[in-house]
């Protein structure tokens, strides 16, 4: 008995030792990165960087109107993605089949798309949202086809999150007269928001750092757009231009990267701000509480 | 199988509100020439390469036609020829001359570019004979110390298939592409920068311009000569330097008056100084 | 009452429309990926009809412009980077969750998260860019170029990690307090209810996790294309160059003629033929495991 508990105290170490050894491996790497792009890039940073337009193909103005057009692509996605995902994750939910039948169906095609290459995508894009719909190299295009990259992550994520409600909500809803409308967007979506509100965070990740999907679709256009069917470029295809197209737009590359490293923070804080507005704030500690 | 008929029915709903939707995007052709000066739109796609320079020529000429708006899209050769053909582009942008199959096609040059010899800067030697760089790059010599050098293995690098550069390559060598063993293959002029300046034993080949800005700009790579005459830019306008490529725009049977006039302008003596300023070699008509 | 209802399973309207509003939305999430199997088809459909499908496999080489049309280095790669990636990412990826969830002070279990949260958004470019400026001459001493099957399965990894990570935070989040206050009170140490009862629980949720991020792996295309190598060759080492089914694509698409062009989408379908086998493949096993 003495030796299973010193091998079971000794396995609880060893285990605690490698957790935070992975974490802390994680942070560096990632620390490495940020800071890499940092030094490269700040030089080049200052607040006409933030609001010019881009001239000398890029290597000297600023990024403003780039800001711009992504901003405007990201709208188009989320507004096209968002309710599309939540929709096919309620029904997903709703039917617990995995094997034949829609929803199996469905989940194996979202699968199959999150594997689609993003070239492929941004090939699809050009031929079904600009030339079949004739939307042309515009930042609609763009948008729509981020949202068919990111339906996969959304719908998958937010399925999982609505799952993972305890079944007694439901009971306790379904017992008080509710109709199913009611109980899914008064009890149970507010309890998976967190969930889809990490769900959100990759999706507009996956989003934000798309590239070869978007130059076939939104195009390479520097001029400040004027409306949704106008071409823009966004900041990673203006990232990929600068570092591997353009000779000498190395550290233009890294100050743009910076910024969009800078757009992400703000906006994954926004995301998870207003999840947790729309959802239960403080059931996730409810979880950290139980062990201390 | 009854939910598998909804989800194709579903999808064919798609295809027909797409095929009710706009019509097929063509270029604005509303070119109208009057006297207050030009107006209308182009839409100019093709190779990543001349991007830059198009998107330059673009602004100053919107400047001097406040009417004109002209879009520039990437996205390579192959796909501005095609859409040059099919007219979804008013003009094409190819990195190289027009091939046989493309007799259809007008190629109007605009500018060269130079092809050259990169190694790494710290690689003593400073020539190589165009037998040795056929030897090096079909693998029969391995080591930099059989060319002059130190005792380092050679890391070759090549580019992909298709690309022009690759092409005046290979045709001034003489080599046929199967017969050339590489160690990296790269896309972009950059990689290719990027590749031999991260590995001290490598050699590459890439568009002059490009390695002459990223030596500027501090990237360790050494631009070699080739048969004999040094890899510039001023070389390659006076005719001396032997692998070079065309840069052309590249329109289909009937363009309209404002796509002539874009690239009169483009030809023009006013833009050199741009054609310059992104390191490419104007040339003279 | 019940008995005079029209129907019992929609005894509210709202219920009737939610039910058809939702199904007609899974169903168009659906038909995206039907629309853009029928593009891949109709665009490699040329090469299929002059070339057909063995040559794709027995060919010698990949030299499209002189007739050689062998695309099996390429699958083996692109299996090696995702498979590579995901057996590195996984692991790191559930610690993450198991880290921030488990082991960590509430404020540093955030800021991890929020760190990880921006790893995520990352553009494959940027990862491209730090791989091939930084890791790859680091790897040059290794022998090469440094541009090589391990340099594109580490930055793989570090891409879909986040995938992993977050996915699994929040399945470990959800699992009811009650299994985690149960373990505790029966005297089960930290770890043992990690291992045993959450990582359990969480299981579908990490599974999903792991699923996406393998699919991000499968379809990556910048970053493998600025840091594998790209020669079609079979890799002889882990330091061999390779060059995966997308950046074949991406390498070759913008200098492409029509017919090059469709060769190129038949690596595409192939690729994602491949995808749906395992797709298929892993449906089955964990039916299997189920029943």
């Amino acid at each position: 008995m003495f030796d299973s508990v010193n091998a079971s105290a000794i396995k609880e170490r060893v285990a605690c030792f490698v957790v935070w050894l992975g974490a802390a491996a994680i942070l560096c790497v990632l620390m490495w990165i940020v800071f890499d792009i940092l030094m490269k890039g700040a030089s080049q940073l200052s607040i006409n960087f933030l609001l010019n337009a881009p001239e000398d193909a890029g290597r000297s103005g600023g990024i403003g109107t780039i800001i711009v057009s992504t901003l405007m692509i990201l709208a188009v996605t989320i507004t096209a993605a968002v309710p599309l995902a939540l929709a096919s994750a309620i029904a997903l939910s709703e039917d617990a089949k995995s094997g034949p039948g829609l929803s199996g169906f469905v989940r194996r095609s979202l699968d199959v798309l999150a594997a689609v290459p993003s070239i492929v995508f941004g090939l699809f894009g050009n031929a079904f949202f600009c030339i079949t719909l004739g939307m042309g190299y515009s930042i609609l295009s763009g948008g729509l086809t981020l949202a068919c990259m990111a339906l996969p992550i959304l719908i998958r994520t937010t399925e999982q999150a609505i799952r993972a409600v305890p079944s007694e909500y439901r009971h306790a809803a379904a017992a008080l007269g509710l109709s199913r409308s009611t109980a899914l967007f008064r009890v149970i979506l507010p309890s998976a928001m967190p969930g889809i509100g990490a769900g959100l965070v990759l999706g507009i990740g996956r989003a934000l750092a798309e590239t070869a999907a978007l130059i076939f679709t939104a195009g390479y256009v520097t001029r400040m757009p004027e409306s949704l069917s106008d071409s823009g470029r966004s900041l990673s295809v203006h990232i990929y231009d600068m570092a591997m197209n353009v000779p000498g737009g190395n550290s233009r590359a890294y100050a743009t990267a910076t910024v969009l490293v800078g757009l992400l923070l703000f906006i994954n804080a926004a995301a998870l701000a207003t999840t947790r507005y729309a959802g239960n704030r403080g059931s996730s500690h409810v979880m950290s509480g139980a062990i201390r | 199988m009854r939910q598998l008929v909804y989800v194709v029915f579903t999808a064919m709903l798609l295809s027909v509100a797409a095929g009710c939707g706009t019509d097929r995007s063509t270029p604005d052709k509303v070119n109208a020439v009057n006297a207050a000066g030009l107006s209308g739109k182009l839409t100019v796609t093709g190779s990543s390469t001349i991007a830059p320079l198009a998107m330059e020529l673009a602004k100053r000429f919107e400047q001097l036609h406040p009417g004109v708006r002209i879009d520039v899209q990437s996205g390579g050769s192959g796909k501005g020829i095609s859409d040059a053909r099919s007219g979804i582009a008013d003009i094409g942008m190819a990195s190289r001359a027009l091939k046989d199959g493309e007799s259809d096609l007008t190629a109007h040059q605009i500018a060269a570019d130079g092809v050259c010899l990169i190694v790494h800067k710290s690689n003593p030697v400073i020539q190589l004979s165009d037998k040795q760089v056929i030897a090096i790059y079909t693998d029969q010599l391995n080591n930099w110390i059989d060319a002059g050098g130190t005792d380092l293995p050679i890391a070759v690098v090549h580019k992909a298939e298709g690309r022009a550069t690759l092409e005046v390559f290979l045709s001034y060598l003489e080599l046929e592409n199967p017969a050339v063993k590489a160690d990296v293959i790269v896309g972009d002029n950059q990689h290719g920068v990027k590749t031999v300046a991260g590995a001290e034993g490598a050699i590459g080949y890439v568009s002059i311009g490009t390695a002459e800005a990223d030596a500027l700009a501090g990237e360790p790579i050494k631009l070699l000569p080739v048969g004999g005459v040094a890899a510039t830019t001023a070389n390659v306008a006076s005719g001396e330097f032997p692998m070079s490529r065309p840069l052309n725009f590249v329109t289909g049977r009937s363009p309209g008056a404002l796509a002539t006039a874009f690239i009169d302008f483009c030809q023009s003596e006013e833009v050199h100084d741009l054609i310059v300023s992104q390191y490419f070699v104007p040339v003279q008509r | 009452m019940t008995l005079s209802c029209r129907n019992i399973s929609f005894p509210f309207n709202a219920d009737r429309w939610l039910t058809r509003l939702t199904r007609l939305s899974a169903c168009v999430s659906a038909a995206i990926v039907l629309l853009v199997i029928t593009f891949l088809l109709l665009e490699s459909w040329p090469a299929f009809r002059t070339i057909g499908v063995s040559r794709f496999i027995t060919d010698e080489s990949w030299h499209p412009l002189s007739d050689r049309f062998c695309l099996v280095p390429m699958i083996t790669a692109t299996a090696l980077t995702s498979g590579g990636a995901v057996i590195f990412a996984a692991p790191l990826g559930v610690c993450s969750a198991v880290f921030s969830q488990f082991y960590a002070p509430p404020r540093i279990a955030a800021w991890h998260r929020r760190l990880v949260e921006l790893l995520a958004g990352i553009p494959s470019v940027v990862f491209g860019l730090w791989g091939l400026v930084i890791l790859v001459p680091l790897l040059a001493h290794l022998g090469g170029s440094g541009q090589s099957l391990l340099a594109a399965t580490l930055v793989l990894a570090l891409m879909i990690m986040p995938t992993v990570a977050l996915t699994s935070s929040s399945a470990l989040s959800s699992v009811p307090a009650e299994l985690i206050r149960g373990g505790a009170a029966l005297g089960m140490k930290r770890w043992s209810i990690v291992w045993q009862i959450a990582i359990p629980a969480a299981r579908s949720g990490i599974n999903t996790g792991v699923m996406l991020a393998t699919a991000r792996a499968v379809g990556e295309t910048m970053a493998v294309l600025m840091l594998a190598g790209n020669v079609p060759e079979m890799p002889s080492a882990i330091v061999s160059p390779v060059r995966t089914l997308t950046a074949n694509i991406a390498l070759e698409m913008g200098y492409a003629t029509a017919e090059h062009r469709s060769l190129l989408f038949v690596s595409g379908l192939m690729l994602m033929g491949v995808v749906s086998a395992g797709v298929l493949i892993a449906e089955l096993v964990r039916g299997r495991r189920h029943v």
